[in-house]
């Protein structure tokens, strides 16, 4: 039951605030903020409480920790089921701490509307957790979709408009787009499994556990393989996918981008090794060279373009394409230790890209302004805001002591052994790294200052975060075992199915 | 027997004798509202007696057919013609001319509707299909001291006729290859050979039919119909009328599919595949919500048109179930235009300008418009994305692949124009409103009308079950 709480309690908080609004602004973001953290404190505990074993393949009984069930739509054999294990407890507990930055983030950068702004937040958030927690594949979907609505909405009402016709609502279709027909792709995907199920045990089922055992027929199974691929090779992004993403970040409110660089891209990778590889794995040990070979494209386009880009925002989302890059290279990489170094890639990303829209954010608010060219010489002129941007930096291009280094490390050295080649190309991939992180500072930070006048430095709240962040980036970065021993079980089963 | 058939009909007579009452009633003496109230008795009362008939089908006439499919087809109308003459009251009150026979009408077309939804005759099909068209040209040019209202009837009372032709020269042709006006009969005698005229028959009733529900190429009267036409007339023409032709449609392929022939599903892909694609592209342009819901239903109609293709299988339930998700989105929407729309004279407020930042004045009646276009567009926790899911589910299952991806295109551009409406919603609103629902407009009959509307499509798209076991029971 308390799963199904971990979805309601954002969803009636986001009407709360929706509500509060005429109470004061000030009540609103209190009642949101209480929201996330309650909901932080019961991924906690629940973290603290549960044991993740190894899951045994034969039985059930030990492959999710909580497992929640009721029947919904019997004509389909539908179920709102919702099971939670290592994996999914990590991107949730992921899920409320962005949520709660999210919300500090906008503090004084909406002061519009902002209880249906807060209300949209929720929601999203509500989703994403839906997300992590479905393991019925019309659930799944069910919650996959509706995260958009209030995603687009953040954007479209509350984004910036950028230069040259460049607007948010065209920024925010654009997104909606791109998902829903990639997602319209996996839903016939879902319906071509089931009804396959259905065609040789005459049986409806949409569970995630019943359609693991369906045997299919290789040709169908890799086209239904690609159906789910593209749904989230779009989310992730993947590179001919991704046209969406620099626009719908550089057009979003900093809150907005925060969930979409640090949760919505978790979802597309969470998908992947929750469905597309245990669904389709002859399939998707096939195209495995194909998507490795996507993932090296991901890195070297994400970071050539990240060099030309003028708009802060729309750097740091170049720079995500590429980090997703390797994501992708691990999940496809088939060994338990790069996909364990996958879920450390995706926490580390999620923080450090956090960190740095946040920080475009607060710099936003003291100089107006997102372009580069505007920018320089910063340093000394903004208190300890340049400090933070450059620890981020170095995170972001895999400096060792950051969560960053070990995740790339692990996925480079667990995918060596199966594709050594992908993993040289790779590696040339962090020096281009290390040239667009230091080109980002450089013409941020230092150079000569276009004023001497200094800007308004950080203040508690502002610090507060960013020291938050630092503070778990460099625990996952010297001690990332709790992380590992609570996912272990989960991507152990995931490599098993993969290999046999 | 005889009394069971008594049963089945009593919906039908009861309207019609609220039809009559309700002449009558104007005869004697002009009162709106006495008008409105009595009409909507008798489409409650004939509701009712459309339930009891459920335990009484299947049974049937030489003429009329009352089976699962009829059934529902004709709640649909019901229920659609009583949200549309709850509608009306508050619309027509602003109004100058008479008032009271738009009612007349709409009961007239209600019976039309009912009884075409029933035929099994090609006799039973013509008159249906005319009791329907011959009301809807009155209420569509009801306004006539509006240039535009006149114009939209009068569109289509030339097109409709003209197809009207279309349809009985392919009638007669079909009956002169076969000798049989029984559709079911006919259908199986076309199966043993097929001929020249029947080719041409069958070839002039899909234009005739097509022309009804608005398929492409024969889409054109659409935009300029829905436009011009009073809201409530419109939200008539979009529901209840393309139900009704719809069901026949579906009855004609189902009581006998053409099975030697298959140049019918391939012509027939090929309709549902222009009307997927030109509707939803020709709606990207539009800045008049009521255009953009006419361009809308043609790609709706070519979504649903999978059905005929495929004509077996999940293709009863699917209907079933798409008619009911469609029928609750388009009143939600139409609903909105006309509480917007009713309060003042003149042309109906449906150019997307007036609906700029309607969310901060409104909130909860844009609420129900944004619930209804996110329904349109068929996302989840929505009814329109059960409709969505059966769709491509039987495309999945009978393997039409060029129907699913056209499905998804269709979708995909469809959204562009969906969320452009919906965001206007929450834009900020250009100084004063020149036009605007009432301040009581929730205390209204016609305000909870929507709401009831709107509350179903979300409470049907989150927990579908009891539209599924309806949808099951009565398609067969």
């Amino acid at each position: 039951m308390i799963l199904v709480w971990l979805i309601v309690i954002p969803f009636v908080g986001g009407l709360l605030c929706w509500q509060m609004e005429r109470l004061g602004d000030r009540l609103t973001r209190v009642v949101a903020l209480v929201t996330m953290l309650v909901e932080l404190l019961i991924s906690l505990w629940l973290w603290f409480r549960l044991e993740f074993q190894l899951p045994s393949l034969d039985g059930t009984a030990a492959r999710w920790a909580l497992e929640f069930r009721v029947s919904w739509i019997e004509r389909f054999g539908i179920d709102f089921h919702l099971a939670l294990d290592g994996l999914s407890l990590v991107l949730i507990a992921l899920t409320a701490f962005l949520g709660v930055l999210a919300v500090l983030c906008s503090w004084n950068e909406i002061v519009r509307r902002i209880g249906f702004f807060h209300l949209n937040l929720l929601w999203i958030l509500a989703g994403v957790i839906g997300v992590f927690l479905a393991i019925d594949l019309f659930l799944f979907f069910f919650f996959w979709e509706l995260m958009l609505v209030p995603m687009y909405f953040l954007i479209a009402l509350w984004g910036h408009s950028g230069s040259r016709g460049k607007t948010r609502i065209g920024a925010a279709t654009k997104f909606f787009i791109y998902t829903q027909a990639s997602g319209l792709l996996m839903l016939t995907s879902i319906l071509g499994l089931v009804l396959a199920h259905h065609a040789s045990t005459g049986e409806y089922s949409f569970s995630y556990q019943v359609l693991l055992e369906t045997t299919l027929p290789p040709a169908l199974s890799r086209w239904l393989m690609l159906g789910f691929f593209i749904a989230f090779a779009v989310k992730l992004p993947v590179v001919p996918l991704h046209g969406w993403l620099p626009d719908a970040h550089a057009q979003a409110p900093t809150a907005g981008s925060v969930d979409l660089a640090g949760i919505l891209l978790k979802t597309a990778a969470y998908g992947m090794m929750r469905f597309a590889l245990p669904l389709f794995p002859e399939a998707s040990q096939a195209f495995a060279p194909m998507a490795m070979g996507l993932g090296l494209l991901g890195i070297y386009y994400g970071a050539v373009l990240a060099c030309s880009q003028q708009n802060v925002k729309r750097f740091i989302a170049y720079t995500s394409i590429a980090h997703m890059g390797f994501v992708l290279i691990g999940i496809y990489s088939g060994s338990t230790l790069a996909l364990q170094g996958v879920v450390v890639l995706m926490l580390a990303h999620a923080f450090s890209a956090a960190g740095l829209f946040i920080l475009s954010g607060q710099l936003y608010e003291r100089l107006h302004t997102r372009e580069l060219s505007e920018m320089g010489g910063l340093w000394g002129r903004l208190g300890s805001l340049p400090g933070f941007w450059l620890f981020f930096i170095a995170a972001s291009l895999g400096i060792p002591v950051t969560a960053n280094f070990v995740g790339e490390f692990m996925v480079l050295f667990g995918t060596f052994p199966t594709a050594p080649w992908v993993v040289v190309i790779a590696s040339v991939g962090l020096v281009l790294a290390a040239i667009y992180s230091l080109i980002l500072m450089q013409r941020v930070h230092y150079g000569p200052p276009r004023s001497e006048t200094p800007l308004k430095g950080l203040d508690v709240r502002e610090f507060v975060m960013m020291l938050s962040i630092v503070l778990l980036l460099i625990w996952l970065g010297l001690y990332p075992q709790p992380l590992l021993d609570t996912t272990e079980a989960a991507m152990g089963g995931v490599q098993q199915l993969f290999e046999t | 027997m005889s009394f069971d058939l008594v049963i089945a009909y009593s919906p039908m007579v009861l309207v019609a004798a609220t039809a009559v009452t309700a002449m009558l009633g104007i005869a004697w003496r002009r009162e709106h509202t006495v008008t409105v109230a009595v009409s909507v008795l008798g489409l409650i009362l004939a509701l009712i007696a459309q339930v009891v008939a459920w335990g009484v089908i299947p049974v049937g006439t030489a003429l009329l057919d009352f089976d699962g499919l009829a059934l529902l087809a004709g709640l649909l109308i019901l229920a659609s013609t009583l949200a549309c003459a709850i509608l009306s009251h508050r619309y027509l009150e602003a109004f100058q001319g008479a008032r009271e026979e738009f009612y007349v009408l709409l009961l007239c077309a209600a019976v039309g509707g009912l009884a075409l939804a029933a035929s099994r005759h090609l006799a039973g099909l013509f008159i249906g299909l005319e009791l329907l068209s011959m009301p809807l040209y009155g209420m569509l040019a009801y306004a006539f001291n509006q240039e535009r209202s006149l114009e939209a009837g009068i569109k289509y009372l030339i097109l409709s006729a003209a197809a009207s032709a279309f349809l009985l020269f392919g009638m007669a042709l079909l009956y002169a290859q076969t000798g049989e006006m029984q559709l079911s009969l006919l259908m199986a005698s076309l199966n043993e050979g097929l001929g020249l005229w029947g080719l041409a028959g069958i070839g002039l009733m899909i234009v005739g039919l097509g022309f009804k529900l608005s398929v492409v190429p024969f889409h054109l009267w659409t935009p300029d119909v829905y436009e011009g036409g009073p809201g409530p007339a419109t939200t008539f023409l979009a529901t209840a009328s393309k139900v009704a032709v719809f069901a026949l449609l579906l009855r004609m392929m189902l009581s006998a599919p053409l099975a030697q022939a298959d140049w019918l599903p391939a012509l027939l892909t090929v309709l549902a595949l222009a009307s997927m694609l030109v509707g939803n592209l020709l709606a990207l342009t539009q800045s008049n919500l009521k255009r953009i819901l006419g361009y809308s239903s043609i790609a709706h109609f070519g979504y649903l048109m999978i059905v005929l293709v495929v004509a077996e299988g999940l293709a009863a339930e699917t209907t079933g179930v798409y008619l009911v998700t469609y029928v609750l989105s388009t009143l939600a929407a139409f609903g909105v235009v006309i509480l917007i729309s009713g309060n003042t004279r003149g042309q109906d407020a449906a150019a997307l300008y007036y609906y700029r930042g309607l969310f901060w004045r409104r909130p909860y009646l844009t609420a129900v418009l944004t619930v209804a276009m996110l329904s349109l567009a068929g996302i989840p926790a929505t009814v329109g994305f059960i409709g969505k899911f059966y769709l491509i589910a039987l495309g999945v299952e009978a393997q039409r692949w060029w129907l699913v991806g056209g499905l998804i295109l269709g979708s995909a551009i469809g959204l562009y124009y969906y969320l452009r409406v919906t965001v206007t919603l929450y834009l900020v609103a250009p100084g004063a409103s020149r036009r605007d629902a009432p301040d009581d407009w929730g205390m209204r009959a016609g305000g909870l009308v929507v709401v009831i509307v709107a509350g179903l499509v979300i409470l049907l798209g989150v927990y579908p079950a009891p539209m599924i076991g309806l949808a099951r029971i009565l398609a067969f």
